[in-house]
């Protein structure tokens, strides 16, 4: 079993929900990254996501853009990334997901991105712009060397969708709470409640949901109609001011 | 070979190795919702004599196959047909498209259009296409493009659309694109994306180059009324690739040099141009795979252009099949090139080409001079040139 797999079936016991920051990789540096890392864990975060700047991110909203570009200016690319992953896993074991567009991985090579990935101590890979029907090579190549692939889902998407979607996740199913982009505007709608209900229905696998949530009493929301939540623009946006996202965090895991 | 160049792309948006279909998952519905729509659409007998109907009175088609005669006469060598575009309603081959979509918009119960412009061309033919069907629209524009295209920006204001600059990125064409994805990711149950060019995800390249193709087979029938044969050589302009696809796709089947020209900028070298094929590689951008101006980590690279239409860092999918197939051959013309056929043109044809279109006279200009006076060469003058005229008065440091 996968340490994402792992993470959810231990909070499961507990009555518990997953807490997955995003943070962009190299904003404002790596060093401040790996110090985040170790902060989120510290305040309670049971899974992180780290993003990979890439110079077009169509799914982001103004608040992660911002952060791609900061990132860029900095000269982060995906293989600093995957070396920064290596250094965390001396001092933590905390499940490390990467969310990145799929053109830095087609370019870096899509089987050796993931060999790339597993041997630095990454678990999963989200790719906003990857849909399982054109995931046959990443989805090979990740099963093959046990790395999670989280793909994802929104209000949007159909019973068809839902089965696709579903039986190519691994680790768990991401489901987009807004038919948006990120750091848009939470509505907890019935179509929401819906597809969640259709999700639960066709897949045993633990559902996430993100984009939108920046509140505790929202996430708290959420935590009770799924596994995990999802908390990327909110926290990004602090970082970007200079603030600490400590106390932002713990108020994150009272609420859920 | 024949079929196989025809039939594509397949079930799943692909033609060979490139297209398909890399979008927010949010998107899939409504990508799979035009598809059945279109597939309907484009059998549909009313849906069809509307269309017709409106590019012969509305439009102006079919548009007329000039021979140049003055410049064929200059040149010395092959005779020059210049298929005119550039006297389509708004000015340019991009209104095919956008009013056919616009119609399809509308029967797909969609009460709001979205667009992205590079040279405002086809933002101006998606509002008017917007004014006629009675439907909302905003088009998304790269603040370096506004400025370099002012005239079309007030055009579409004129025609009741909503312009938003889109200020970050490189503030052209590319960034202009994310933003309109990003809003039909947003507002997809009643937008829908009018995207412009034979580019992202299925099925718009398709669809897009079946809109165009009209080009194509007006062009065949006249050089074949005048000519009494088929041209020997086809010329045009590749940016995302639809006014070009759009001339060679009648011509597919038949054995005739077809030659795609790019935007060559400052030239290769210098890394300041949009000519994906002399300078790029195979990658996946905005809703496709293709090729693209990329650094080695797969991030998009800024491009350059003095024309706005031509200035992208990838180019429509199905182009680069063809060219693998080595059905059709891409070069590219630089500024300078395209700046002096621009002039060239006016004076000897009174013609003004777009900027775009002046790269594909630039072509023209080498070829026909050394091709026999026997031969035939059909070049595509997708657009006309007012909308260049300030910038190009700036370049020669002309103040209007």
């Amino acid at each position: 079993m996968s340490r994402i797999a792992q993470t959810f079936k231990e909070l499961k016991k507990t009555g518990k929900k997953a807490l997955i920051p995003y943070i962009m990789s190299g904003d404002p540096s790596l060093k401040a990254t790996k110090k985040f890392i170790t902060d989120l864990e510290r305040a309670g975060a049971d899974i992180i996501e780290l993003g990979v700047p890439f110079s077009d991110p169509l799914a982001d909203g103004p608040t992660i853009q911002g952060a791609h570009e900061r990132a860029l200016q900095n000269g982060i690319t995906l293989k600093k990334v995957l070396h920064l992953v290596k250094e965390i896993r001396k001092t933590t074991q905390i499940p490390l997901i990467l969310m990145t567009y799929y053109n830095p991985v087609f370019k870096f090579g899509v089987d050796a991105f993931v060999r790339k990935a597993v041997e630095s101590g990454v678990d999963g890979v989200i790719v906003p712009d990857l849909i399982p029907d054109e995931a046959d090579e990443l989805i090979d190549s990740a099963r093959r060397h046990n790395l999670d692939t989280i793909f994802l889902l929104a209000p949007t998407s159909t019973p068809d969708r839902i089965k696709k979607v579903a039986r190519a996740s691994t680790g768990f199913i991401y489901y987009v709470s807004i038919t948006g982009i990120t750091g848009g505007k939470l509505s907890v709608s019935r179509p929401m409640k819906e597809t969640l209900r259709l999700i639960k229905k066709r897949s045993k696998k633990p559902v996430a949901v993100g984009f939108g949530i920046s509140k505790p009493d929202e996430a708290a929301t959420i935590a009770g109609l799924a596994d995990g939540v999802v908390v990327g623009s909110a926290i990004v946006k602090l970082i970007s001011q200079g603030k600490s996202i400590d106390k932002f965090v713990k108020s994150l895991r009272k609420a859920i | 070979m024949k079929k196989e160049l025809e039939n594509l792309p397949d079930k799943k948006g692909h033609f060979g190795q490139y297209g398909g279909r890399f979008v927010p998952e949010t998107l899939m519905p409504a990508l799979i919702e035009l598809e059945k729509a279109y597939k309907k659409y484009r059998e549909d007998k009313e849906f069809l004599t509307k269309l017709a109907l409106l590019q012969k009175d509305y439009i102006g088609r079919p548009t007329p196959l000039y021979h140049a005669q003055q410049l064929s006469e200059q040149l010395g060598g092959a005779k020059i047909y210049l298929k005119r575009e550039d006297l389509c309603h708004t000015g340019a081959h991009k209104i095919n498209n956008a009013l056919a979509q616009a119609l399809l918009a509308k029967k797909m119960g969609k009460r709001r259009i979205i667009a992205e412009t590079g040279a405002g061309q086809h933002g101006v033919a998606t509002a008017t296409g917007a004014a006629l069907a009675g439907l909302e629209c905003e088009i998304y524009m790269g603040s370096e493009d506004i400025r370099r295209q002012a005239l079309n920006v007030f055009r579409m204001r004129l025609l009741g659309a909503k312009v938003t600059e889109v200020n970050i990125g490189s503030r052209t064409l590319k960034d202009a694109i994310n933003e309109a994805l990003r809003d039909w990711t947003t507002n997809v149950q009643n937008t829908h994306y009018v995207l412009g060019t034979a580019f992202g995800p299925h099925p718009y390249p398709a669809m897009v180059r079946d809109f165009q193709s009209v080009i194509g087979k007006e062009a065949r029938q006249q050089i074949l009324k005048k000519e009494g044969k088929l041209p020997d050589c086809l010329i045009a302009c590749v940016g995302g690739g639809s006014n070009s696809i759009g001339l060679f796709y009648a011509f597919l089947k038949d054995k005739i040099k077809m030659i795609g020209v790019e935007a060559g900028g400052h030239g290769i070298a210098s890394g300041e141009h949009a000519a994906r094929f002399a300078g790029g590689s195979l990658g996946v951008f905005q809703g496709c795979k293709s090729y693209l101006l990329q650094n080695d980590d797969g991030n998009v690279l800024g491009t350059h252009s003095v024309s706005a239409g031509l200035d992208y860092a990838s180019v429509g999918p199905e182009h680069c099949y063809l060219r693998d197939m080595k059905k059709i051959e891409y070069t590219y013309a630089t500024d300078d090139e395209a700046l002096k056929a621009f002039e060239l043109l006016s004076r000897t044809e009174g013609i003004i080409p777009a900027l775009e279109s002046a790269h594909a006279i630039a072509e023209g200009v080498k070829r026909a001079s050394v091709m026999n006076k026997k031969s035939v060469l059909i070049i595509n003058l997708s657009g006309r040139g007012d909308k260049d005229v300030q910038e190009v008065a700036r370049i020669k440091g002309i103040n209007l």
